[in-house]
C-alpha cells in the first residue's frame, strides 16, 4: 500500500513487477522515494538498475504503476524525462564529440535553445571539474573524467530529479571524494532531488538522507537513514574463542541479533528491552555456552548494520 | 573532503522547446559531423562530376544544332542520370549510414538519447534525415538543377512540354531510391556495434541479391526473377516512374511491393533495436 506522503514524493512505485522472460527482476515492488537525496542500496542483481530503467521508461513493467514527480510514467514519459537527469552506470557518450559539444548537444536534446545550451555546457563542465578539459574529445577521457561528464550531461538541462547509477564506479579515492562532494552539494544546496543507486554503503551514507534497500527484486527496507540506524538498542563488536555457531544460536534465542563480519569480529545487536545490563548478558551467555569473550567493545550503528539486517530479513 | 571545484551551477529558468523538434537537432549534428571529414567532402565533390558532364552535354545540345539530334536531353537522359547517381549514393550510404546507429550502440549513446525527452521515432527520424540529406544532395538536387539548366540553356520549356511528368518523376524516383537505401542501411546499422561490419553487411546484401538474380537469369534465360535483386527492383520502378520501357521482364508492381516490404522490414527492425536498454532474457 502506498503511504499518504506519496503525493509530495519524488518517486512512487505501486506493486511494480518487471520480468525478463521467466526471471522476475522486480517483484510487486511498492516504495516511496521522498524529495532530497535517497540512496538505492542492494547487492548486485537486486533490481536497482532495473528500477531506474523502468522509471525512465526504458523497460515496461508487466504489472503495477509508477509516478515520478507526480507524473505517470506510462502516460507522460516525455514530460518526466524533461525534468529528469540520468547518469548511466556504464560508459556512455556521443561518439566523435568534444566535451563541451557533447554536453551542449545533450542540453539541446532536452529542449534548450542552442545559445543557452552552449552557455550551460560551459557552466556545468566547470562545476563538475572538467573546465580545463572541455575541448578534449570525450573518448580520450580517463574513467574518472568519463564519470564526471556523465554527471554533466545529466545536469545540463537543470533537472528537478537526478538518477545516478553507481556514480563513483572506477574512480580513484580522490576523484571519488570529489564526486561524492558534488553529489552532496547537488542534493543539499542546489535544490535537486536525487536517487543514488549504489552498492557502496559509505557513498550512500555520506550523500543521502533516506535509503531504500533492495534484495532479490523486493524492497527489503526503506526510510530515513537516521531512523533506520535508530537508537532502538546497542551494538557491540564481539570476538570469542569457542564454538561460534552455538554461541550465535544462544544469543538469537535471547532475541539478540548477530552478524558475522569479514574478520573474526561479529556485530551483536542488543535490543532496547535488554538495555539494562546488556553487556553482562552477553558475558553470561558466553559463560553458559563455554566460550571465552576475547573482545567486547560498544560500537555505533552504521548503514552497514541496517543493510545487513534488511538483507538478512528479506 | 576536498572543496568543490567551482560553485558556478545555477538553475535554468530560460525557454525550453516543446518535444517533437529534436530530430532536427540530431540531424544537424550528424550533418555537421560528416562535413568535418575531408575524405567525405572529396566523395561529395566527386559525386557532382556527372552533373558537370551532363551540363556540358546540355550546353552543346542547345548551342550546336548539328549534334543536338544525338545528344538532346529527354526523359531517358534524366532516368539514366538518376540511375548513374545511384552508384555515388551507394558509397555515401555506406560512408554516412554504417555508423549512424552502430556507433551510438558501441558508445552506449542510446541510453543518453532516450533519457532525454525524445521519442524513439524522433531519434530514428534524425538519423534518417542525416543520411537522406546527403543522398538527396547527390541525386535529387543535381537532377533538378540539370532540368533547370536545360531550360535555361534551351531558353524554352520544350522539355517540360514534351515530358510534363519529368519534375515529379525526378522527385519520386530519387525519393524511392534514397529511402530504400537509407532504411535498409539504418536497420542494418541498428543490428551491430561495428560500423565496419555494417558496411560489409550492406555491401553483401546488395551484391549477393544481384549475384543470385544474375545466376537465376542465366539459368532461366529470362529476367522474370529480377525482383530478387534490390538494385534491379529500384531500377525497374525507376523505369516505370520515368515512363521508360522496363529493363526486366518482372512487373514493376512486384518490384514496388518488394521495395515497400524492405522498408517495412527495416522499420520493424529499427522499432525492435532502438531501445534505451538491451534486455537479454
Amino acid at each position: 500500500m502506498i503511504p499518504a506522503e506519496a503525493g509530495t514524493s519524488a518517486v512512487v512505485l505501486d506493486r511494480v513487477t518487471v520480468a525478463y522472460g521467466k526471471n522476475r527482476a522486480l517483484q510487486e515492488v511498492s516504495a516511496v522515494f521522498p524529495r532530497g537525496a535517497v540512496g538505492l542500496l542492494g547487492p548486485n542483481g537486486a533490481g536497482k538498475s532495473t528500477m531506474l530503467k523502468s522509471l525512465l521508461g526504458f523497460i515496461k513493467p508487466s504489472a503495477g504503476s509508477m509516478r515520478v514527480l507526480g507524473l505517470d510514467v506510462a502516460s507522460q514519459p516525455l514530460e518526466i524525462r524533461a525534468r529528469l537527469g540520468y547518469m548511466p552506470e556504464n560508459d556512455a557518450h556521443i561518439p566523435g564529440m568534444n566535451a563541451v559539444t557533447f554536453v551542449a548537444y545533450c542540453a539541446q536534446l532536452a529542449g534548450l535553445p542552442q545559445a543557452d545550451a552552449m552557455q550551460r555546457a560551459h557552466e556545468v563542465l566547470y562545476y563538475v571539474g572538467l573546465g580545463e578539459a572541455r575541448y578534449r574529445n570525450v573518448e580520450t577521457y580517463s574513467t574518472g573524467m568519463k564519470q564526471r561528464i556523465k554527471l554533466a550531461q545529466a545536469l545540463v538541462h537543470d533537472p528537478d530529479l537526478l538518477f545516478l547509477d553507481e556514480p563513483t564506479n572506477g574512480m580513484d579515492p580522490k576523484g571519488r571524494e570529489e564526486m561524492l562532494e558534488l553529489v552532496r552539494d547537488i542534493a543539499h544546496n542546489k535544490g535537486i532531488s536525487l536517487i543514488l543507486s549504489s552498492h557502496l554503503l559509505p557513498d550512500v551514507e555520506y550523500t543521502c538522507d533516506h535509503v531504500v534497500v533492495m534484495d532479490k527484486g523486493r524492497v527489503a527496507t526503506y526510510g530515513s537513514i537516521d531512523e533506520l540506524k535508530g537508537p532502538a538498542g546497542r551494538v557491540y563488536e564481539v570476538r570469542i574463542k569457542g564454538e561460534l555457531h552455538k554461541f550465535i544460536a544462544a544469543l538469537e534465542a535471547q532475541g539478540i541479533e548477530c552478524h558475522e563480519t569479514d574478520e573474526d569480529i561479529m556485530r551483536v545487536f542488543v535490543p532496547a528491552s535488554h538495555a539494562a545490563g546488556e553487556a553482562r548478558r552477553v558475558f553470561e551467555l558466553a559463560a553458559a555456552q563455554g566460550v571465552q569473550v576475547r573482545h567486547l567493545r560498544p560500537s555505533l550503528p552504521t548503514l552497514e548494520d541496517v543493510f545487513a539486517k534488511a538483507i538478512g530479513e528479506a | 573532503m576536498s572543496p568543490i571545484h567551482d560553485q558556478t551551477y545555477r538553475r535554468y529558468a530560460g525557454h525550453r522547446e516543446p518535444p517533437g523538434k529534436t530530430w532536427a537537432v540530431i540531424a544537424w549534428a550528424g550533418i555537421r559531423n560528416m562535413l568535418t571529414k575531408r575524405a567525405f567532402l572529396g566523395l561529395l565533390i566527386f559525386a557532382w562530376v556527372p552533373f558537370l558532364v551532363r551540363a556540358v552535354q546540355f550546353y552543346v545540345a542547345a548551342n550546336y544544332p548539328q549534334v543536338s539530334q544525338i545528344i538532346a536531353p529527354n526523359a531517358a537522359t534524366f532516368r539514366d542520370f538518376v540511375s548513374q547517381q545511384g552508384t555515388f549514393a551507394f558509397f555515401i550510404t555506406i560512408y554516412v549510414g554504417a555508423g549512424l546507429i552502430a556507433s551510438d550502440r558501441r558508445a552506449n549513446a542510446l541510453q543518453i538519447y532516450l533519457s532525454k525527452p525524445i521519442r524513439r521515432v524522433e531519434y530514428i527520424g534524425g538519423k534518417l534525415a542525416t543520411l537522406l540529406f546527403f543522398l538527396l544532395g547527390v541525386t535529387l538536387l543535381p537532377a533538378l538543377l540539370l532540368l533547370l539548366i536545360q531550360i535555361s540553356f534551351a531558353a524554352n520549356i520544350g522539355i517540360l512540354r514534351a515530358h510534363p511528368f519529368l519534375p515529379a518523376s525526378i522527385v519520386l524516383a530519387t525519393l524511392i531510391q534514397t529511402l530504400v537505401m537509407s532504411c535498409t542501411m539504418l536497420a542494418l546499422s541498428s543490428l551491430s556495434n561495428s560500423p565496419r561490419y555494417v558496411a560489409i553487411l550492406y555491401t553483401g546484401a546488395i551484391f549477393f541479391t544481384t549475384a543470385i538474380f544474375g545466376a537465376l537469369a542465366a539459368i532461366t534465360g529470362g529476367t522474370r526473377v529480377a525482383w530478387i535483386s534490390i538494385t534491379s527492383n529500384v531500377s525497374q520502378v525507376t523505369d516505370a516512374v520515368f515512363r521508360q520501357a522496363p529493363g526486366y521482364q518482372s512487373p514493376w508492381q512486384v518490384s514496388l511491393l518488394v521495395i515497400l516490404g524492405l522498408i517495412a522490414i527495416s522499420v520493424s527492425v529499427l522499432e525492435r533495436r532502438v531501445k534505451g536498454v538491451e534486455v537479454v532474457s
